[in-house]
């Protein structure tokens, strides 16, 4: 790719080019090899074990954890609002950014656009877990500025407990979570917007097309293969939530607002609140079974999107 | 992403490629274009409010007494007191965890930022056996989803007798290769020009000073992506870190340590606030600082 095959007379130069090369490249498969190749094999080996995590000793179990997941109504309950922070979450984020993009682009120019990209790149540089208690402050129901500005509006007259009513907190997080990470999918859909080239925009207005025919005929043609990338990232962050729901409800009230990062943690590393002992190779099986029930989703996705996009290629032609 | 091989280039095309794209001469916006942008603006203000607000609440929070964050909404309606920063960095041991961030954070920037740069680097500008299969397991990395990861990370760090220290947190954070950061590397060695190279080893320059001594030095805006990604990453990282320092409260960063004082000092609004802005504030600066290679980067890699 880079360089040229040697010539024969340089062989020996090139032997020594290619121990450089493999010392360089040593570090990186070391580190990816402990702490990305190893995890992943070793978590289905624990998954097979009965393991409380105080001791080395795991007794083999086959699949018995697996057989209990399937019967474990808590893990389906987080299963299911996983699934909802992807189906209805990803949507939200990646629409809203896309329209916000497209402004921040295209009608807002200059030191304004530069400013409200920061503004709401804000909340992504910022440690979940500090936003979430942040956040539990500014949404307290008695006496948090949101609270208090209901109140003063007159809007309410009952305090609305976003994080403590088990028929809200779900929608909360999920709501606070976009919130936080809206500015990264924003960067995204920005990225992708450098990429139209403005002649074509200059093409079509001397050929007298509008700004509506511009962005449907010119824009999203040209955004539709990023929008697989930026939906399978955007769904993967929306499937780790763990710091800012932890944060924000610790999965509660009632395992409300528990999906399935949560879970396993709470089944690994603090059982203590239903009372029980960790269970690392349980909390294992149900990593490895939402890590493939995951990755067949983003398969899926990203199936389905080349089709959509091959329909689209047939239907310009 | 760059796949190209290396275009020939000439050293305006490096400049161009160190910092701006090249200038698009200025137009002048059309009166229509400028009612759009004011219409625009006018509808993204109150928006941007809800984004900022939690931020300028927590910040002027940490100014004030408990007291005074109930009695009104208005958030500069205080006198000014440090009382808070000092109980949460001494009280709350803020300051033992801003110090063990710092350690955690710096160890695996400089970690991780190496040994993605030199792997980037190698498969930017070098043709050698093993190459597609290095792409291989980069892809690998991306498709396989990491969340289950955490408990054999947890049991190797104590394997390896580093459970009771910072430097088994600073490892985990550096983890595996970042595969954006590869790419971005990657793609960037590939287009600076080889002639720099030939004319090195007509001096005598040997592989690792070429690299350290040419190549390296003008990946700068590159380096620059990839401590901001770390640097956010590592500063941030919440899972890891908590199950790391489960029995281990000294070794607490600053995004579990303030997790962990919530339930403790849930009424003290003021002393919370000073705790979450000391958390913030190195981040928001250091984004500050670096944002516009940050953003060109970005769009550079997007685009190749």
């Amino acid at each position: 790719m880079a360089v040229a095959p040697p010539p024969a007379r340089a062989s020996r130069a090139r032997r020594k080019d290619l121990l450089w090369i493999y010392l360089f490249i040593l570090p990186g498969l070391a580190l990816t090899s402990m702490f990305i190749f190893y995890p992943m094999g070793a978590s289905w080996y624990f998954s097979l074990t009965e393991w409380n995590g105080f001791s080395d000793a795991k007794a083999f179990v086959g699949l018995a954890n697996y057989r209990e997941l399937i019967g474990d109504g808590f893990f389906w309950g987080s299963f299911g609002r996983s699934m909802i922070f992807v189906l209805i979450g990803v949507p939200l984020r990646v629409g809203l950014a896309l329209i916000l993009a497209i402004v921040l682009n295209n009608v807002i120019r200059g030191r304004l656009s530069t400013f409200f990209r920061t503004v709401f790149f804000l909340p992504v540089m910022a440690a979940a877990s500090v936003i979430g208690v942040v956040l539990t402050f500014v949404l307290s129901p008695g006496n948090g500025p949101i609270a208090l500005l209901l109140e003063t509006t007159g809007l309410t007259d009952t305090p609305v407990e976003f994080l403590s009513d088990p028929d809200l907190a779900l929608w909360s997080t999920l709501l606070l979570h976009t919130w936080k990470n809206f500015g990264m999918t924003l960067i995204y859909w920005l990225a992708a917007l450098q990429t139209v080239p403005p002649e074509y925009y200059e093409a079509a207005e001397v050929d007298g097309a509008g700004a509506v025919q511009r962005l449907i005929r010119i824009t999203l043609p040209i955004l539709l293969p990023f929008a697989v990338i930026i939906i399978v990232l955007t769904a993967n962050e929306n499937l780790h939530a763990f710091a800012l729901i932890q944060a924000l409800t610790g999965g509660g009230p009632y395992y409300a607002s528990e999906v399935v990062e949560v879970y396993i943690f709470r089944t690994a590393f603090a059982p203590d609140a239903a009372g029980g002992v960790p269970r690392l190779g349980y909390a294992s099986a149900a990593g490895c079974f939402f890590g493939m029930a995951t990755l067949i989703i983003a398969l899926l996705q990203a199936w389905a999107l080349k089709l959509v996009a091959a329909q689209r290629a047939r239907l310009d032609r | 992403m760059t796949t190209a091989g290396p275009t020939l280039r000439t050293s305006t095309s490096v400049q161009e490629a160190d910092g701006a794209r090249p200038p698009r001469p200025p137009r002048r916006l059309k009166r229509s274009e400028k009612i759009a942008m004011a219409l625009g603006v006018l509808v993204l203000l109150p928006i941007a409010l809800v984004w900022i607000y939690p931020f300028v609440w927590v910040f002027s929070s940490s100014l004030q007494s408990n007291a005074e964050i109930f009695a009104s909404l208005n958030p500069f309606t205080s006198t000014l007191q440090l009382d808070n920063y000092i109980r949460a960095w001494t009280e709350a041991d803020m300051g033992r965890y801003f110090l063990n961030t710092i350690f955690v954070t710096g160890v695996s920037i400089l970690l991780s930022v190496t040994v993605n740069a030199l792997l980037g680097y190698v498969l930017g500008r070098y043709v050698f056996p093993g190459k597609r299969l290095i792409y291989v397991l980069l892809a690998l990395v991306v498709f396989l989803p990491e969340g289950y990861t955490v408990i054999p990370i947890f049991d190797l760090i104590d394997n390896l007798g580093l459970s009771g220290s910072l430097w088994g947190i600073a490892l985990a954070e550096a983890g595996g290769v970042s595969v954006i950061v590869v790419l971005l590397f990657t793609g960037y060695f590939a287009q600076l020009p080889k002639e720099l190279e030939e004319a090195a080893k007509m001096d005598g320059a040997g592989f690792l000073r070429i690299f350290a001594r040419i190549y390296l030095p003008l990946a700068r805006p590159v380096l620059a992506t990839a401590v901001i990604l770390q640097f956010m990453h590592a500063w941030n990282d919440f899972l890891l870190p908590l199950v790391l320092t489960l029995s281990q409260p000294d070794l607490r960063t600053l995004a579990v340590g303030i997790y962990s004082l919530q339930n403790q000092y849930f009424s003290d609004w003021g002393m919370m606030s000073a705790a979450s802005t000391i958390a913030l504030l190195p981040i928001i600066l250091v984004f500050i600082a670096l944002q516009k290679y940050f953003i060109e980067s970005f769009s550079g890699a997007v685009k190749g």
